[in-house]
């Protein structure tokens, strides 16, 4: 801390003069500016998680209740009553499994779309990269997804069904594949939500669809029965239908090959790179648009 | 609208003199575009040229050009609506412009409105670090200052409690404390030293005098005239998004008050129109000290003579006159007008020439300006000449104020 008038002169004439704002070099820029602000970045996901459920007296377990009814509904549903459970065998694992990846998936999207908007008041009157704000979502949700984990951890050691074998190695693309597509989303509607407010209602439409769209509560299997040829390949090139077949196989023990496509690696890696290509597009996308953010909100 | 540019007093710490530029602003500009529709069925429908009707382009700042050194105190100045808080967000980066641009360096810390961090479910200790993040500093930083926030805030034990529970007076107070305790070189101020009681008051105004012997650099947005020139070396008048006067304080203030009374007489005449806004005039003010040369210095016990002719277009039967005199920081030092000193004007007819007599003058030293105004029997004003006359009253190094007594001191012994 300079004291002295004369110490502060002359360390600022020392400083190079730099634009109000952002700085003027793209992702670079950014990135640089995300990771100098990386403890406020921490700050406000521990924000986002204690104001959720705080004055709650369940707390944290709510995390839980959700995904664990969901489960319940569709396993006694589904799979009992409406026997998906025959075609796929342990199909509580396999549901939530599918849930939790999902999960990940549909908080980033969601909550990240909201995060301009409901930090306004920041916005508004602080300079900080915006950026943060969907990366604060991203990393709130990562919580919760860690917190599932455990818990589909501790089903499949009390099934006797721990998945100790090489392919729970997919576990890493496929987590990784639903992060960048997802971060991508989040920061594009993110941005848009700012001037189009029906984006937010149009995301939750959205994740509902899409949860259907790929193999949660049936296996890709039946949908190879039914589709062949380009209907199947595209089923199959969603990059969240690859994640969720990869997070299938690492940790659910009960599949055989046969309810997999082939070359899935292959196909994770693609997705990967065309996920990162969009992240890149999306992120420009917001940089072009933040501009007016403050105006806007 | 006059401008004139008055080079501003040098600066007594001789360290100022070459000071780095902290702020530069070239040819900015800022367009705002007003919509009127919001929703993605509104957008389509309006799409294309039927669009166009419904927005509207507002420039909240025009051309503005101003560099900003380090250690001034500038104040920006204008009637609301005049692209203040605008320019203020955009040395804050808040607000990109639409042209030109905008260079600084050093930490900047804004309090454009304080507590804009702050959760209300969170504890005021969790909001300190939350808000200190938020202004730039580390976890260590933010620490290491814990105490002094602690002190200046005076929360107390309510350190622990959720925010949501505190009185609006304590939320302010810790908002406060953490954003003048991250250590900036520049600080923007809008209008936030108005909040907390007197006291806390007084406590930011020390520590903004404080930052100003620290040669940090304040720009100042502030709606009282008097704080404007007490605080600062010098301002800025704003006028629908342009720079219309740049200079010392005392100047701005004077020119910004022009700026308000021509709005005034503008809105006389949009709510009658037939009628002349400005019927009266304050034609001419005189100060008179009799015994001394014109312009020469006033000594204590001298006699003032103030004249003052007024006219109006229209006869008027009762009105009333009156004159005001402030020192150089915008404070009345003494006023009167007819109607105190139960004097009954003859009927206005053409124009008429009021005088008063000030015996046994006995002011501070320093400069002191006199403004004339007459007005209705209703006591509206009519007309208002601001620093009609100026005289400078002679210094006493016995003494500083502005009055002067003769005061006598002994030690007393017992």
């Amino acid at each position: 801390m300079s004291t002295t008038v004369s110490d502060r002169f002359d360390r600022l004439r020392a400083e190079p003069l730099v634009p109000a704002g952002r700085p003027a070099g793209a992702l670079v820029g950014s990135v640089r500016e995300v990771i100098a602000n990386r403890s406020l970045l921490d700050l406000l996901i521990r924000r986002d998680l204690k104001s959720r459920y705080k004055d709650s007296v369940l707390g944290f377990a709510w995390t839980l209740i959700r995904p664990l009814v969901q489960l319940a509904i569709y396993y006694l549903v589904l799979g009992r009553i409406l026997g998906a459970s025959r075609n796929i065998e342990d199909f509580a694992i396999y549901v939530f499994a599918g849930l939790t990846l999902y999960g990940l998936f549909s908080e980033i999207v969601a909550g990240g779309t909201a995060s301009i908007i409901s930090n306004a008041g920041l916005i508004k009157k602080v300079y900080l990269p915006r950026e943060i704000y969907p990366l604060a979502s991203v990393g709130s949700a990562l919580f919760n997804f860690g917190v599932q984990l455990i818990v589909l951890i501790a089903a499949t050691l009390v099934s006797g069904a721990f998945p100790w074998r090489a392919d729970l190695l997919y576990f890493f693309p496929s987590v990784f594949v639903i992060l960048v597509w997802a971060t991508a989303l989040a920061l594009l509607l993110a941005a848009l939500n700012v001037y189009l407010r029906d984006i937010q209602y149009l995301v939750e439409v959205l994740v509902l669809l899409l949860m259907w769209a790929s193999p949660i509560v049936y296996s890709w299997q039946m949908v190879s029965q039914h589709a062949s040829g380009w209907l199947l390949t595209l089923y199959t090139c969603n990059p969240i239908t690859l994640a969720i077949l990869g997070f299938h196989r690492a940790f659910w023990v009960a599949g055989p090959d046969s309810e997999y496509p082939p070359h899935m690696l292959l196909d994770l890696g693609v997705a990967a790179a065309a996920g990162l290509i969009a992240l890149f597009i999306c992120h420009r996308v917001f940089t072009r648009l933040q501009g007016n953010f403050a105006q806007e909100i | 609208m006059t401008i004139d540019n008055e080079i501003m007093p040098p600066a007594a710490d001789a360290a100022f003199d070459d000071a780095p530029v902290v702020v530069s602003i070239k040819d900015v500009s800022k367009k705002f575009t007003i919509r009127k529709d919001n929703s993605l069925k509104e957008r389509i429908v309006t799409l294309g040229r039927a669009g166009r009707r419904h927005s509207e382009d507002f420039w909240a700042l025009r051309d503005v050009n101003l560099d900003i050194r380090a250690g001034t105190t500038i104040g920006l100045l204008g009637p609301n609506g005049s692209g203040k808080s605008t320019l203020l967000k955009a040395i804050g980066g808040i607000l990109e412009p639409t042209s030109g641009t905008i260079e600084r360096r050093g930490r900047l810390a804004a309090l454009i409105e304080l507590g804009a961090g702050m959760h209300p479910d969170l504890t005021g200790r969790e909001n300190v670090y939350l808000n200190a993040a938020i202004l730039g500093l580390s976890r260590e930083d933010a620490e290491a200052r814990f105490d002094d926030i602690m002190r200046f805030s005076a929360i107390g034990d309510f350190i622990d409690t959720q925010v949501k529970f505190y009185s609006s007076g304590m939320y302010v107070r810790l908002a406060f404390a953490v954003a003048i305790n991250t250590d900036p070189d520049v600080l923007l101020v809008d209008e936030v030293l108005a909040v907390g009681d007197e006291q806390f008051q007084k406590k930011c105004l020390d520590k903004i005098r404080e930052f100003q012997e620290q040669g940090r650099t304040i720009i100042l947005v502030s709606h009282s005239l008097g704080q404007v020139q007490e605080l600062c070396d010098s301002a800025v008048v704003m006028h629908h998004g342009e720079v219309k006067f740049q200079g010392s304080a005392r100047l701005a203030v004077k020119n910004f008050r022009e700026i308000l009374e021509g709005r005034r007489v503008a809105e006389a005449e949009a709510a009658a129109p037939e009628e002349v806004a400005t019927p009266g005039k304050v034609e001419r003010v005189t100060l008179e000290v009799p015994g001394r040369a014109p312009g020469a210095e006033v000594q204590p016990g001298d006699e003032l003579v103030i004249r003052a002719t007024f006219s109006h277009t229209t006869p008027l039967d009762r009105w009333h006159s009156g004159f005001k005199i402030e020192n150089q920081f915008g404070h009345l030092v003494y006023g009167t007008d007819s109607r105190q000193l139960r004097l009954q004007h003859a009927p206005l007819v053409g124009s008429a020439t009021v005088e008063y007599r000030l015996p046994d003058v006995r002011f501070g030293g320093g400069p002191y300006f006199v403004h004339a105004f007459f007005a209705k029997a209703n006591g509206e004003h009519i007309a208002i000449e601001r620093e009609a006359a100026r005289f400078v009253v002679a210094d006493d190094d016995t003494q500083s104020g502005t009055t002067r007594v003769a005061t006598v001191a002994r030690e007393i012994t017992d």
